[in-house]
């Protein structure tokens, strides 16, 4: 019976990922690609260079703190899908006030800008948090919905910035790189990438929460009333607060990675046609990762090696980028059915002690047994 | 009896679960028209056999006949068609639906593509009559009494012609005077033929009404004999397998001292705004146990909430040691000395995906030394919990496992731990030993006594009348919210009890009493 | 503008805006009543659509104006392909229905796209040669103001969904199909009792959403969009789960939701034909739906209930 929960969630996660990919070289297959010069020339584009290494540490960067952002909200029992519609506002919000502040000194228009960012995001988590905390109205839905909304109503705040500010009706004129998260040395380091101090952020973020939610009253009440909401008001926890809290916060991480891409990678502003996918990937790697806020590093890391890969792979075999989302997609579907893969372990050692001799299969058991003790 | 004609038979009956083996080769005999008690524990695995006879569970090895046919049960629609029906301790009961939907749904009458209803009403109301079950056919089955619902359970597999009817454990939420009824019920349906198996723990059920007794210990069939001629005690020795003193917790007289919490007028509207408990007043004092009797849902799970702060008290006041905490928050009322050891372990005591020690430490954790500024310290925090788990003997293998691994008596051992070490001068335990074996039965009874002799104020709050008896000092009766008697335990009954439960004044009670 | 005219405008692209919404809000009606959330109708009407432009690219030539009509079928038979990974992961292997929803809606528009850059050799399609154009209703449109009103130059396939919503509705509450689908969502376990195969059930739930938001996709992108890219649907799929809600996950009542939400997306398009409507910034036009949807979300959620298993796995003891 404990059997099948008692694999480690990184050998499910790895296994995700594997038959992720074999689903994607599956797909080559089919469509008449070779799936192995497909994924090598993948590598190969996220790895062969320093400019490529360093824009999969540029493409991390608002995954980590999306992803941690969607965990934070997670542990109290919510589905934030409105991470992007929050990246949007951040991005808007920092990089705006950078905009309309040209020449006050950097070092101390950027964090404000970075803090500005930050907050815009906070509010537009605050508000499906209070919605639900008051009204019971489903979070799923209510950031969904801000997501238009925010998407439509960003890209006409964008178009409606004085008309010196803008490079087009669509798009905003450049920050110069000293007033942006840009860093020469990092830059340099991985030539010429963008490669930025954004990843800084957004690594010390990263553990910044790991901290709050592991070690603090605050993290520990959080995560109480994700669990059992009811156990929670009865040990006197406010549920309604901690909802707030945990989607206030969960709107903070990816209004900064909003910052981040607008002050960090891209360094305007620009109108979407639908709202900023690091959104709907931050949760991806959340999901990916499990739980583990280590786990995101590596997730992230992965999924910026998908992104960053799959754009070089149309050229150098011809593979449409889309497979790599595909990949994704079915990575997180192995994830969400990690059932599947818990019963293949769990057919697999079965076979293993059929095909063994007793002694063998006493050491397993032990093996076994601790695992589950974990 | 022993003539008629065997329609059920299990052999060797074998169910693993993974490393568990819930049934270890039981036997089970049956007769047409007999009334035959399962009895055993908590956990002894009677309801795993009984799943396996509706065909919720295949055996893992062992035989199955019906009426001297060897058949294999493999689903709940193979037990319907063999005459085998199951009325469920959980109801069974989807509450959108009507009556009429819950019995007929999965043999419908139709009309063409439309459904039949007209012919379905009919139908019930012909076997209701039948059988003597009153039920309202067209209203919602969230809408009806408990013990409606429990007739529309039987309806269901009465209307899939079922002559094999098990009951598992059918009086948990009935009165006394209601369970009389079910027996009534239970004698008509062997009357007419039918075969009833009554799944228990009640030793009284099965002297009223069984005709043959099997007992299950520890996943074994222990022994099979008829009723009449064997006490209640030997019936008790048996199920548990030692010699046991029924009802007798060893408590010395109470010694009753001042009021630690007083109830004034005390009002309480439910989620849906109908008031729950109306005008309730009540005094608990130190050195005492006060017993609150009554069937599920007449009050006592609002009461509680609203001493404790969970729902909002609408007048009326609730003074702890002269102190005013009418509508304060849960946490301080907890910290004004309330311990509380709630009535659903897993929906309100327990984060059962927790750690052990982080449950333990579930109502202290933002204090010292626990925490400091906002910080946890998880070393005081598990060796808190190491003591703990030692003083109130908590079986598990350590403090970082979660909650929901330990057994269900183990799981209230730590709620109790985390309650009761907090030297509150008000304890609330409510229904503290549902679904627990005797041996932690026993060990939570004592506990209560103890805190009693430490001059603690305890309120008891139950449905097993048994256990009000056995451990309460007092036992006030709450009927529709309201208290319709308050008595001494050692001067009581079971009869007045129940009439009390039923909403009769304690007058009227004894008046009754009397004239019988 | 006479306000014959002004009716009619608005009354015909109310119903053409509305018409996906209804069968799509239809499909989720199915999905939840047999106790599976599903989020993933927005995927669903991806795929509806990418197949629908790709078949009326495709046979346009051979039938003519009777493609797009086919091209619901093909919508269908792929939007019921695609949900199956719904009905698999959640019902079969227990994934969280949120997550399997955001797979679908992940998976969609890249495999979509995908599937165009090999067909095509770029990102978009091209535009589809056969429209569902406007349709008078025979008879019905001679009756004086209210025919040129509500039956002329009007969507047939939105009446088609009008009247699918009344099938639905005898489908899931008079029948005995409809009684089991319900009792899964309801309460699953009692359904296990009395026999009833309750992953079969669910299943079938599930796979008429396939179908019925493959249908509204198809119809989407052969009615409105006219071709395929990765923003060929943005939000219609989210917006017929609000429908369904707000519906109170009742097929005429989803109906019902789904005309408005129809009508407030085909304010954001004729608004600026309008009198008084074109004087009205177009973003908040755009954002109007958005914004119901959460007013009503928060002033009619509590009042309205989910089926009460509705996205609890159910897992048969062994």
């Amino acid at each position: 019976m404990n059997k099948i929960n008692s694999y480690s969630t990184g050998l499910v996660a790895g296994l995700a990922v594997f038959f992720g990919l074999i689903v994607g070289a599956v797909i080559m297959l089919i469509s008449g690609f070779n799936p192995v010069t497909g994924y090598v020339s993948l590598v190969q584009s996220a790895l062969g260079s320093s400019l490529n290494i360093g824009e999969v540490l540029r493409a991390m960067t608002p995954l980590i703190l999306t992803a941690a952002g969607f965990l934070v909200a997670q542990s109290a029992g919510f589905f934030n899908i409105g991470l992007s519609g929050q990246v949007w506002v951040g991005w808007i919000a920092s990089t705006w006030f950078v905009l309309a502040n040209q020449g006050m000194n950097p070092w101390i228009l950027i964090p404000a800008a970075v803090i500005i960012g930050a907050a815009g995001g906070a509010v537009m988590g605050f508000i499906p948090g209070w919605l639900r905390a008051q009204f019971g109205a489903s979070e799923v839905i209510t950031t969904i919905m801000l997501n238009y909304i925010v998407l439509y109503g960003g890209n006409a705040v964008v178009q409606g910035l004085p008309q010196k500010l803008m490079a087009t009706t669509d798009m905003t004129k450049t920050l110069s790189t000293t007033d942006s998260l840009r860093w020469d040395f990092l830059s340099n380091l991985t030539g010429g990438s963008r490669f930025n101090i954004g990843f800084i952020i957004a690594v010390v973020a990263l553990f910044g929460i790991w901290f709050v939610m592991k070690r603090t009253t605050l993290g520990f009440e959080i995560q109480a009333v994700g669990l059992n909401p009811d156990a929670a008001r009865y040990a006197g926890m406010s549920a309604k607060r901690n909802a707030i809290m945990a989607m206030t916060i969960s709107g903070t991480l990816a209004g900064l990675a909003g910052a981040t891409e607008g002050l960090g990678t891209y360094l305007n502003i620009f109108s979407q046609s639908s709202a900023p996918q690091v959104g709907y990937d931050g949760m991806a790697v959340a999901l990916l990762a499990s739980g583990s806020f280590i786990g995101i590093l590596f997730a992230a890391f992965l999924f910026s090696v998908l992104s960053v890969g799959g754009l070089g792979m149309p050229l150098a075999t011809g593979v449409p980028t889309e497979l790599v989302s595909v990949v994704t997609a079915a990575i997180i579907f192995f994830i969400g059915a990690n059932y599947l893969i818990r019963l293949i372990l769990v057919k697999l050692d079965e076979d293993d002690s059929k095909s063994k001799r007793k002694k063998d299969k006493n050491k397993k058991t032990t093996k076994l047994n601790k695992k589950e003790a974990k | 009896m022993a003539d008629e004609p065997i329609v059920l038979e299990m052999h060797n009956i074998v169910k693993q679960f993974g490393e568990f083996r819930a049934n270890d080769d039981i036997n089970l005999q049956v007769r047409r028209g007999q009334i035959h008690a399962l009895l055993g524990e908590n956990g002894a695995g009677k309801s795993t056999l009984m799943n396996q006879l509706s065909g919720l569970l295949q055996p893992t090895s062992g035989d199955i006949l019906i009426n001297g046919q060897k058949t294999i049960v493999d689903s709940p629609a193979k037990a319907a068609e063999l005459g085998i029906g199951m009325v469920h301790q959980h109801f069974m009961l989807i509450d959108a639906f009507t009556v009429t939907e819950n019995i007929v749904l999965g043999s419908e009458p139709v009309n063409g593509m439309n459904l039949n209803i007209k012919k379905a009403t009919q139908d019930i109301k012909n076997l209701s009559e039948q059988y003597g079950l009153d039920v309202d056919p067209q209203a919602l089955a969230g809408d009806i009494s408990v013990g409606m619902q429990q007739r529309v359970e039987i309806l269901k597999t009465l209307y899939r012609g079922a002559d094999i009817l098990i009951f598992d454990e059918p009086t948990a939420v009935l009165t006394p005077q209601e369970i009389d009824e079910l027996m009534n019920i239970m004698r008509h349906l062997a009357a007419e033929g039918k075969s009833v198996i009554l799944i228990t723990h009640k030793l009284d059920e099965i002297k009223a009404v069984a005709d043959q007794v099997t007992v299950i210990r520890r996943g074994k069939s222990i022994d099979s004999f008829p009723v009449a001629g064997v006490s209640s005690q030997e019936l008790a020795d048996i199920m548990v397998g030692r010699s046991v003193s029924l009802y007798d917790t060893a408590k010395t007289p109470a010694n009753p001292k001042n009021t630690v919490v007083s109830l004034e007028h005390l009002t309480v509207k439910d989620s849906r705004g109908i008031a729950a408990v109306k005008d309730l007043s009540l005094d608990f004092k130190a050195g005492e146990v006060l017993g609150i009797a009554g069937i599920d849902g007449n009050g006592q799970s609002e009461l509680i909430s609203a001493i404790t702060g969970l729902m909002p008290v609408t007048s009326g006041k609730v003074v702890l040691h002269g102190k005013n905490i009418t509508n304060k928050k849960p946490r301080q009322i907890t910290e004004a000395g309330v311990a509380h050891i709630p009535e659903d372990r897993h929906r309100f005591g327990l984060e059962l995906d927790m750690t052990l020690a982080e449950n333990i430490a579930l109502q202290t954790y933002y204090k010292r030394p626990l925490s400091k500024m906002g910080v946890l310290d998880y070393n005081a925090i598990n060796q808190h919990a190491r003591d703990l788990i030692e003083k109130f003997d908590v079986r598990t293998v350590n403090e970082l496992v979660t909650a929901g691994s330990l057994s269900g008596g183990n799981q209230q051992k730590a709620i109790i731990a985390r309650e009761l070490d907090r030297d509150a001068d008000f304890v609330i335990a409510a229904q503290p030993t549902r679904g627990l074996d005797v041996g932690a039965i026993e060990y939570i009874h004592q506990q209560l006594i103890n805190q009693r002799d430490a001059d603690k104020a305890v309120m008891l709050v139950s449905f097993e009348l048994d256990e009000i008896l056995n451990v309460a000092d007092r036992i006030a009766v709450i009927s529709h919210g309201e208290i319709t008697g308050i008595v001494n335990a050692n001067e009581t009954s079971k009869n007045e009890l129940g009439l009390l439960m039923a909403g009769m004044s304690l007058d009227q009670a004894r008046a009754q009493l009397a004239g019988e | 503008m006479s306000v014959e005219t002004i009716l009619q405008l608005v009354i015909s692209s109310t119903l053409v805006y509305s018409a996906p919404l209804i069968f799509t809000a239809l499909g989720g009606t199915f999905s939840e009543r047999s106790g599976i959330v599903n989020v993933g109708l927005e995927g669903t009407m991806i795929m509806g659509a990418f197949a629908g432009v790709v078949f009326n690219l495709s046979f346009a030539d051979q039938f003519g104006s009777a493609t797009p009509w086919l091209g619901l079928i093909a919508g269908a038979v792929v939007g019921l392909v695609f949900s199956l990974i719904h009905a698999v992961a959640t019902i079969t292997l227990r994934a969280d229905h949120i997550v399997s929803g955001t797979v679908m809606n992940l998976m969609a528009p890249a495999l979509g796209v995908y599937i165009i850059k090999l067909m095509y050799g770029k990102g978009q399609t091209s535009m589809i040669s056969e429209n569902f154009g406007y349709w008078n209703v025979p008879g019905l449109s001679k009756i004086p103001f209210i025919g040129p009103v509500l039956f002329t130059k009007t969507s047939s396939t939105a009446w088609v969904a009008i009247a699918i919503a009344f099938v639905a509705s005898w489908l899931l509450f008079k029948t005995r199909f409809g009684l089991r689908l319900r009792s899964v969502g309801e309460n699953p376990q009692a359904s296990d009792t009395l026999g009833l195969n309750v992953y079969a059930l669910r299943y079938s739930g599930v796979l008429i959403s396939g179908i019925l938001g493959g249908i509204g996709g198809a119809l989407f992108a052969q009615s409105i969009a006219g071709n395929f890219s990765a923003s060929t649907i943005v939000g219609q799929g989210y917006m017929s789960m609000a429908a369904m809600i707000f519906g109170r996950w009742n097929p005429v009542g989803a109906m019902a939701a789904a005309l408005f939400f129809g009508f407030s997306q085909s304010m954001a398009i004729v608004g600026a034909q309008l009198p008084v409507v074109n004087q009205i910034p177009a973003v908040y036009l755009q954002i109007a739906p958005y914004v119901f949807t959460v007013l009503i979300l928060v002033i009619f959620f509590a009042k309205s209930k989910a089926p009460a298993a509705d996205g609890v796995n159910y897992i048969k003891s062994v």
